[in-house]
Formats: structure tokens, sequence, C-alpha cells
């Protein structure tokens, strides 16, 4: 059943030999333990297990682990460069733009998979980006000044 | 200082008898759990102790220990500042230990808005103790009388001689204090704080973007297994048979039975959940006669008890004093907390002591739950509740918890429970429904003369009318005693429990007498108002909003409604757009006003503010679970509609200035006029009255149609 798979993890390579019809959430959380990817339905829909794969925000607990063979995976802990936060995560800090904290990293992460793609992006553009990463404790309009303020502070997105 | 071998073994008591109520200190080693050697008698209440609330090190750092739990409202970073302003220490001085049942000071729950209200006055008294028994003992350090020193950032000064000086942490030595202060000292005066009232941002939020905080789920311990546990199809199901061969064939999963659960578990998180699907079960259906139609006709048949208060005047007679009058009844539906974080637990067995770390708003009720359920002594249990990822009432039960430590003392291994998205929507402790018919009546001036309220299910929270009305009665129908159960399945405290429901039904009754009357909402609700923070409220939320009168239906969408919850006051003021072809409400602005006492941290207090206003939308709109009997239809986020970003609208808010007045509830009151403000502003854009929650398009479409 185990299955050699190649593939980039927070910018590094990485060969692991792993059941490839595992859960990439799962693998990330208790294989790697990268907890910051969060498990919120297992279902696909409300985005707190949000990683990129090659820039898209995927959600992981709908990935079989065997689909990331020879890609990126960006998690929210490959985020901060040198312990310095990314502009995105500082922007949440700044704005207080989370509460309980749960759907943070899903946030950020679909966040920056918008301003990869499109680096000034309007207020409208922002919401129908993030329309399907839910947030129970209502951090939502400060979700939008801190991703509008970080894709300002990225200038053109050129950082990571 | 005096004597400490003399008075070793002695209890409280007897110190007071022998030294006469003086002031004594003696050390002893600092043991987090010497501050769990409480008598008995004491042992569920909050400590007398000041020393389990507060801890001072030799290098002046101040621990202070709460039983509250952290979910997101912001306590971490609120108390904080109020500790530091009591002791008169740095503010980054002050650590927070929380929500651990071995070194916390017992505490019912994090919930209702008392952190800050009740909890805070609690803690601050044991600290103005704490500084007192300081100022004491310096006094004697530096021979000099208490009168002539001054406490500043942690250091006590001869306030004339300032370079004589001590600082706590040379006083303490970082041991514990044992104080008898005979009279207590006041706590500290609002006009004397340094750090109460200023804006801080949130504590937490650093390590909470970097994904390197710790829910429960985040934890793992060597050995430990996933549970998945076998669930009913619906409530009211008895199980009856079950094959659990296919799911024993999957490689390194276990099928466990015993304590009521069958289970499977594993190393593997996705081989649990592959195993659960495996196992065939028939079962036998004894489910209530209901569903989410029929749920109000049920309620209202109930065999309850009835409870009245808030009794003045005659009813009959301000009826036949009134103008008109008005008989209304309005609905509310079963909700769902639907935090991000599903309820999880961690069960870790060495020995006869248990451990538990469990996404909870209750860790000392869960360590009596474990105590109960698993027959251990509660001695034996430590409950841990590391970061809550949303709580909203719904964590106050703690059925996971038992769960993991069950199937950990079946497996001999820690166990990690982590509930499905579906689990969370069918144990859910749900927001009940409940019916509420108003009376009422007002004179030829909009006065109102009588009010006759009677809500059932949804409890008295909110229900006594905020008007002065001089005939009036409020009554509560609940579950009669011994009576069958009304709930199909469990319900419980759901954000500002009830008052949702009824100030829904106030508030719209109120628009529904404004309109008949021909008087602006905003004037009739003054003109029959005596309390005058409501009233400042109002007009607070009026000014902020840019409201200008206007006679109901306005055409121009805009509603408001107010209430009282958790101690403090709030009004709320919405504009909608109505889409006349599909029914959709959109929510273009709110804004709210609130008087909630002495404001902590404005900027804590504003993201509730804003956190309550964002979830009531919801409410207002779109939640609602569905069901039939006990089988839930709505278990998931593809069926139960929660605030998403598009629904969000301009968000304005006001916190009166009250520094004087002690400081209350702000996690839970903005939501509960979201529904009224909405129903009202709906009203005011078509005409169209609509007397329940949630205000779905299809309702909306229905109701314009029969215009």
């Amino acid at each position: 059943m185990e299955k050699s798979i190649r593939f980039t993890l927070n910018g590094k390579k990485t060969t692991v030999a792993i059941d490839p019809g595992q859960t990439l959430l799962w693998v990330l959380r208790n294989h790697f333990g990268l907890t910051g990817t969060k498990f919120g339905c297992g279902n696909g829909f409300c985005g707190a297990c949000t990683v990129l794969i090659n820039d898209e925000a995927v959600r992981s607990c709908q990935v079989p682990f065997g689909d990331v063979e020879g890609k990126n995976v960006l998690t929210i802990e490959g985020l901060a460069n040198n312990g310095n936060l990314h502009p995105l995560q500082q922007a949440f800090v700044d704005n207080d733009a989370l509460q309980c904290g749960f759907c943070t990293p899903g946030m950020i992460m679909t966040a920056l998979a918008l301003i990869k793609k499109n680096p000034a992006p309007t207020r409208p553009q922002i919401i129908e980006a993030m329309d399907d990463n839910l947030c129970r404790c209502g951090a939502h309009i400060r979700i939008i000044k801190a991703i509008e303020n970080a894709s300002v502070m990225m200038k053109g997105g050129n950082e990571k | 200082m005096k004597s400490q071998a003399d008075t070793k073994g002695l209890k409280r008591r007897d110190f007071f008898r022998i030294l006469g109520g003086g002031i004594i200190v003696f050390f002893s080693p600092w043991d987090a759990f010497d501050i769990m050697a409480m008598p008995a008698e004491q042992a569920r209440t909050l400590p007398k102790d000041f020393n389990a609330f507060v801890h001072i090190a030799e290098d002046g750092t101040v621990t202070c220990y709460t039983g509250k739990i952290e979910m997101g409202q912001g306590i971490i970073t609120s108390l904080p500042p109020m500790m530091a302003d009591e002791l008169n220490v740095p503010l980054e001085k002050v650590k927070l230990v929380m929500g651990d049942t071995a070194l916390c000071p017992y505490d019912q729950g994090t919930w209702g808005s008392l952190t800050t209200r009740s909890f805070g006055p609690s803690m601050r008294a044991a600290l103005a103790e704490a500084r007192g028994v300081l100022m004491t003992l310096a006094s004697e350090r530096l021979n000099v009388p208490v009168e002539q020193l001054t406490a500043e950032d942690g250091v006590i000064y001869v306030t004339n001689y300032r370079s004589k000086k001590v600082t706590y942490g040379e006083l303490t030595k970082g041991k514990r204090i044992e104080r008898f202060l005979e009279v207590k000292p006041p706590v500290e005066d609002y006009t004397k704080f340094t750090y109460v009232g200023k804006l801080y941002k949130r504590t937490d939020s650093v390590p909470k973007v970097k994904g390197e905080v710790k829910y429960t789920g985040d934890l793992k311990v060597p050995g430990m297994l996933f549970a998945r546990i076998l669930r009913p199809p619906s409530h009211g199901a008895t199980l009856k048979s079950v094959d659990t061969s296919a799911a024993e064939k999957i490689e390194g999963v276990r099928v466990v039975r015993g304590e009521g659960l069958i289970a499977v578990v594993s190393e593997n998180k996705d081989k649990v959940d592959e195993a659960i699907v495996k196992i065939n079960a028939e079962y036998t259906f004894n489910e209530m006669p209901v569903n989410d139609k029929t749920i109000f006709e049920w309620i209202l048949k109930a065999e309850t008890s009835a409870s009245t208060s808030n009794v003045a005047g005659d009813i009959e007679e301000g009826r036949k004093k009134s103008e008109s009058v008005f008989e209304s009844e309005y609905h509310d539906v079963y909700l769902a907390h639907a935090p991000i974080e599903t309820h999880t637990a961690l069960a870790q067995f060495e020995g006869d002591k248990l451990t538990v770390w469990a996404s909870t708003q209750t860790p000392f009720g869960l360590q009596d739950g474990l105590a109960n359920e698993l027959k251990i002594p509660r001695d034996n249990i430590r409950v841990i509740a590391p970061f809550v990822g949303g709580g909203f009432g719904g964590k106050s039960v703690f059925q996971q918890g038992i769960e993991a430590a069950k199937i950990a003392r079946i497996t001999g291994k820690p166990v990690m429970v982590v509930w499905t998205r579906e689990e969370e929507f069918f144990y859910d402790a749900f927001h009940p429904a409940g019916v509420v018919k108003v009376n009422s009546g007002m004179d030829r001036y909009g006065r109102i003369i009588f009010w006759d309220y009677h809500v059932w299910m949804a409890g008295t929270r909110g229900a006594e009318t905020i008007y002065d009305v001089p005939n009036r009665k409020t009554t509560s129908y609940s579950r009669g005693r011994n009576a069958p159960p009304v709930h199909p399945f469990a319900t419980g405290p759901w954000r500002a429990p009830n008052n949702n429901t009824n100030t829904f039904a106030r508030e719209c009754q109120i628009d529904i007498m404004a309109a008949k009357a021909g008087i602006d909402p905003l004037e009739f609700r003054l003109k029959n108002l005596k309390d005058q923070k409501m009233i400042d409220c109002l007009k607070a939320v009026a000014e902020k909003f840019g409201y200008t009168p206007g006679k109901l239906p306005s055409g121009r969408g805009i509603g408001m409604a107010c209430g009282i919850d958790a101690g403090t006051w709030q009004a709320t003021m919405a504009e909608i757009k109505v889409d006349r072809t599909t029914g959709k409400i959109t929510v273009v602005r709110l804004a709210c006003a609130q008087d909630m006492g002495l404001c902590v941290n404005p900027q804590g207090a504003l993201i509730q503010m804003e956190g309550c206003l964002t979830m009531g939308l919801g409410y207002a709109l779109a939640e609602e679970l569905l069901f039939d009997g006990g089988n839930i239809k709505t278990r998931g986020f593809d069926t139960y509609d929660i605030p998403r970003f598009s629904w969000v609208p301009k968000i304005d808010c006001v916190i009166l200035d009250r520094k004087d007045k002690p400081p209350q509830g702000g996690g839970e009151p903005p939501i509960i006029a979201v529904g009224a403000a909405i129903a009202n502003a709906l009203f005011d854009a078509t005409g169209v009255r609509l007397y329940r929650v949630p205000l779905t398009p299809a309702r909306v479409l229905e109701a314009l149609k029969q215009v």
C-alpha cells in the first residue's frame, strides 16, 4: 500500500513513504506535525484546511496524498520568513482580524492564493474569493480589511 | 512574618484566635497544587484564598490563574490590564494561566458574558487583598507605616523617600503567601487605572496567524489512537444489532466495545474514518412525532408549568382602556452553534490519574462529569482546556471528553476524539425553538397601556418588557416537572440564550404598534421608555446611523430594535435592500450603541460587538435546523448556512463612556436585536411583516405575494 511520494513541502524537497490514499490534511497534521492546517468539516465546505498546491488554494481534506507527487505544497507554517511574519499574517495581526483563530490559517492561505493571482484585488474580488471560507466568530470585516492592507504592503504580490 | 514554625498545622480559624485577627504571613514552598488543597466544603465555589488567583515570582512576574477559557472572546487580552491595575504592576509582568483544573481556582464555566462582570470583581478583590498584604509586609520590612507607602509598578516606595523601597518579588520570594487581612481593602478606583480603558489588540494573534497555537486536536502524545464512535441515525433510535466484521478486517484498526460505546480506533485518522462506515447496524426507532414545521404547535400543546414575573397593574383594565389592541404570535427555530472547531478531546490515563484536554467552555464541569461517568475520584482527574476554536455556548456540554476517557480506559492508550461536522450538527445542544404570544394595547396618543407577554420554551432572559407600561405581565412556560420531553434532541445556551427570541418578539410588536399609531418607531420607543440607559443607547445609535424620522413603512428599509443582555444595554439599527423577484434580503449596514458600564478594553469590546452583529445575520436571515422526528436533516455547512463574507454589511459601533459604572457583559448583547431590526426593516421596505426568523428568501417572497 505504501508508496514513495516526492513533493516540495514549504519550500523543502521531501520524500515520504506513505499510503497515497490517505488524506493530505491528516498526513500534514499527523505525519508532518503541521497542525496549523485545521479540520473543520471534512467535506470541503468550510475552508479551515486550505493549503496551496502549486499556488492554488485547495481544500486539503479533499485531496488524496498521492495527488501532491511532484507538486509544491505550502501550509501556514511555511509563510513566516526567518521568524518574520508574512505581510498577510502581519495584516491579520494589525487589524485584529481573528477571534478564536481556528479558521485563520485557512483564511490566510485562501487570501494568499488570491493575491498571487491578483496582486491588487478590489473589495468585491476579495469577498468573492473568500466567500466559501467560513468564520463563526464574525471577524469578516476585519479579514477583508487585512487582505486589502496586505495587498498594498506586498506592493504587487512579489513576496512568496 | 511571625513565628512560621508555631503556626504550622493550625487551621486558619485558629490563627485568628491565637493572634487576635492581626495580619499574619508565613511562607511555604510554592507548589501549584497547593492551591487545590482547599477544604471540601469550599471545593466547588470560587476560593477565598487569593493565592488561588495569583502568584508573584521573585523576579516580579505576576501569574494570574483563572478557570475561564479563551475561545475567541478575548479575555486573554482583557483580563491582564484589570489585574495589572489592581496589583499596581506593569502589564508586561502579568501572565495568565487559564482553564486548567489542577492550577486554576474553580470556575463554573465560561459563558453568560460573566468573565469581566462576575469573575472580574472576584479576581480584583483577591488582588486588592494581595496588594494590601504586600503593603503590610513592606511596612514591616521598611519599618514605615503603611500610610507612608506607595505601590507603583510592582515596587513599594516610602512616599517621601523613594530610594527606600522594596519590590513585590523581594517580599514574596516567589513563595505562597498566607494572608489574613481582617478588613478587606477596597478595589482600586477607576480614576487610578493605568491600563484599564485603553485599547489592546489581541495578545494571541501572532501565534494564531502562524498556525502555532495548539487547540485540543493539535495535541499528540505517544501511542495516541484516534477514535470514531458508532452513532445512531437519529435521536430516538436504539441499536438492535451490529456487525463489525468488515471494520475489523481493516489493517491497523481495532473495534472496541464497552461503557455504552462501540468505536473503532487506530493510530491513523483516515483508517478510523474508513472503518466506521463499514459497521453495519440496525436500529429500532421511537422518535417524537414532530418536525421543523409542526414544532410550534407541538410546543403550545406540551405539558408545561408557568411562572410569571414583572407583574404590574391589571391586564384586563389595560385592555379596556386601550384604543387599539394587538395580538401576535412569534416563532423562533432550533439553531446550531456551529463553531469551526468541532468538539474535540484527548484523554490519557497514567496509572489511576486521568488527564483530559478538551475543547470545552467548562473544564471543571467536565471534571465533575468524568468523575460521575467513569466513577473515579475527582482528585485523580485533571482537565485542561487549551485554546478553544469557538464555543458560543455549545461547548458548555462535554460529551466528547467523556467518550475519549472511556475509550482510553478500554484501550489502555491515549485517545483522541474529534467529532465530525455531522456529529457536531447531531449532538450539539441546540438553541431551542420557541413561541411567543404578545397581547398589547395603546391609547390614542401611542402610549402603551398594557403588555401581556407569554413565552414558551424560550426562558425568561430578555422576556420582561423594557418599556414603561402600567399594566404588564410576563408569563414563561417551560417543560412541566415530570412532563415528557418537549424537544426531540438536546438544547442549551446559544449566544445570549433565548434573548434573541424574546427581543425579536418584543421589538417586532413595538414596530407593529408604532406603524398603527403612525409614529416614527424611534419616537414611539422614546415615548414609551423611562429607562435612561436605553434612551441614551437609542439616541446614540440614531446619531451614529444618521437616522432621520419616518413613518412605517417608509419604503427606506430601515429598522431598529433594542434590548438588555448580560447587564449591558444596547440598541441596533439596520438598513436593508429587498430583491422583490427573489425575496432575498441584503443588509446594507448595521449600527449599534452599547452601554456596558466601564469598558475594560474598547478594542476587544468593539470586536465582540462586530462579531455579535455578524453572527446575528445568521439567525436573522438563514439559520434553521431542519428535522423530522429525531432525524436532523441539516448536518453540514451545505445545508445549514452560516454568515459569509458576502453577507456582511458596513458596521458602525458606539460604546458609551461609562467609566464610573461597573463593567458588564460584552460577548453577547448586540446579537439580540439583529433579528428584530432586520424584520422591522423588511416591514419598512415592503410593508410585509414576518412573525418568525429566519427571514429566508422563500418566506419573504411568499409574504410579498400576499400583499
